[in-house]
């Protein structure tokens, strides 16, 4: 039995086989429309996440299984105390699969050493979000035809941006990537980071002016400034509209440029930019399904 | 110059940072060991100035040397049979390190189900960086010293 802690609990052959089944999912949905006939799929969120949620109910549903949940503590028996390895362990006898979502770091991890299921981390706290990751490479790998071979920038909240962080450590296992991290000084990507990179010979470099790389970019991958992540409003205010991508910058975009979001968006995007073929951020979201589906086949070994 | 008697069958645990003996005593769990210990504070030293030193009069297998070699790995230790040296062992940092040191981080899942047990993996051995199973929380071994 496996679980999906982190996104490189996969290997890169493992991905290929992964990617590839979500590719079959999106050309013959009707294919795998009772793939999970009678399986359930439990949704332990125990903080709110509509999206990240509603994604893995679309999947399971998709896939012919049904849901069953929580979507936040207070609606679940953790509000009277109960302990994630005592609440997995009865949620090993309601259902097939869990995906959780918990605030604490480590969540999910002290449940899929309890489960009797397999457990996919539905992100916790500022910790690991892997189906984002999944959904991110996939996306690339969807539209630009394969991962590797191109210039990614990585624009906004670099400091505390998780995904960013995820995405980077998953992309490096990949070849001839080379990284443009545009942010602001106060918020650039972590010294563990750049350090890693320049230990594996990767090339990349740090810039403060969005307009000044835009032209070299093959990917634009633009995050939010998180105002839960300042401790004080002045600063959150004052880089909050650092970076807003509008039609103006996007000129000087190359035509084939794809922009990634992880949603959701403040006003970093403008949505004038939402039309413009190079926006790829919902069709994003649609993939978040396609991989989600690939991911309950793969771990309940119906693939 | 204080004299301790030697011991017939242990461990000499010798190039104690003077002070620390006493930590180790606690993590070696040598209150709940029936045997004789002697702590030797502050003795002269000629590599250190001053040293600490434990001896332990018990079966060799009794002591858990992973997380000595956690806590200082400097450390020389004498393994004593029939009142002789037998052999220096070399300490080598361990792979994992349970419930000796605690995770701080207040948003990890140790911070809310006590229960759970504070294990740390080594992360990096070169930078003696531990990392705290569940949240990646860093502890540096180096920085603790």
């Amino acid at each position: 039995m496996r679980h999906l802690m982190s996104p490189l609990d996969f290997t890169t052959q493992e991905l290929d086989k992964l990617f590839d089944l979500a590719g079959d999912i999106e050309r013959n949905p009707g294919k795998y429309a009772h793939a999970c006939d009678g399986k359930i799929l439990a949704t332990c969120f125990y903080e709110p996440s509509t999206r990240t949620r509603l994604s893995f109910e679309s999947a399971m549903t998709r896939l012919g299984g049904r849901v069953i949940g929580f979507s936040d503590a207070n609606s679940s028996s953790a509000a009277k105390g109960e302990s994630v390895s005592d609440t997995i362990r009865v949620i090993s006898c309601y259902a097939d699969i869990c995906a959780m979502r918990h605030p604490k770091e480590g969540a999910p991890m002290v449940a899929a050493e309890r489960s009797g299921i397999p457990v996919i981390n539905a992100g916790d706290g500022g910790h690991q979000h892997p189906t984002q990751t999944l959904t991110d490479l996939l996306t690339i790998r969807s539209l630009k035809g394969s991962l590797g071979g191109f210039t990614i920038g990585l624009c906004g909240d670099l400091k505390f941006g998780r995904t960013v962080h995820s995405l980077i450590h998953a992309l490096i296992r990949y070849d001839n990537i080379r990284y443009l991290f545009i942010s602001p000084e106060e918020l650039r990507v972590p010294d563990y980071i750049t350090d890693m990179l320049r230990g594996r010979g990767i090339p990349f470099r740090e810039v403060i002016r969005l307009e000044d790389v835009m032209p070299d970019l093959d990917l634009l991958y633009m995050t939010r400034v998180q105002k839960e992540r300042f401790f004080n409003e002045e600063d959150y205010v004052r880089l909050k509209d650092f970076y807003i991508l509008d039609a103006q910058k996007l000129a000087r975009a190359k035509d084939d440029m794809l922009i990634l979001h992880p949603l959701p968006r403040v006003n970093e995007i403008s949505v004038e930019v939402d039309d413009d073929p190079r926006a790829a951020y919902f069709k994003q979201a649609q993939y978040g399904v396609y991989v989600r589906m690939a991911l309950i086949l793969t771990l309940l070994e119906l693939a | 110059m204080l004299n301790v008697g030697k011991i017939e069958e242990g461990f000499v645990l010798d190039h104690i940072k003077a002070g620390k003996s006493l930590e180790l005593y606690e993590h070696l769990q040598l209150d709940k060991l029936d045997c004789t210990v002697a702590i030797i504070k502050n003795a002269r030293s000629a590599k250190m100035g001053k040293k600490d030193i434990l001896k332990v009069e018990c079966d060799i297998d009794m002591l858990d040397l992973d997380i000595l070699a956690f806590i200082d790995h400097s450390i020389t230790v004498n393994v004593i049979r029939n009142g002789e040296i037998q052999e220096k062992k070399e300490l080598v940092l361990p792979n994992q390190i349970r419930n000796v040191i605690k995770c701080h981080n207040p948003r990890c899942i140790t911070s809310i189900e006590q229960e759970l047990p504070h294990i740390f993996y080594l992360a990096d051995p070169e930078r003696e960086i531990y990392r705290c199973k569940y949240c990646e929380e860093k502890y540096s071994a180096i920085a603790a010293k």
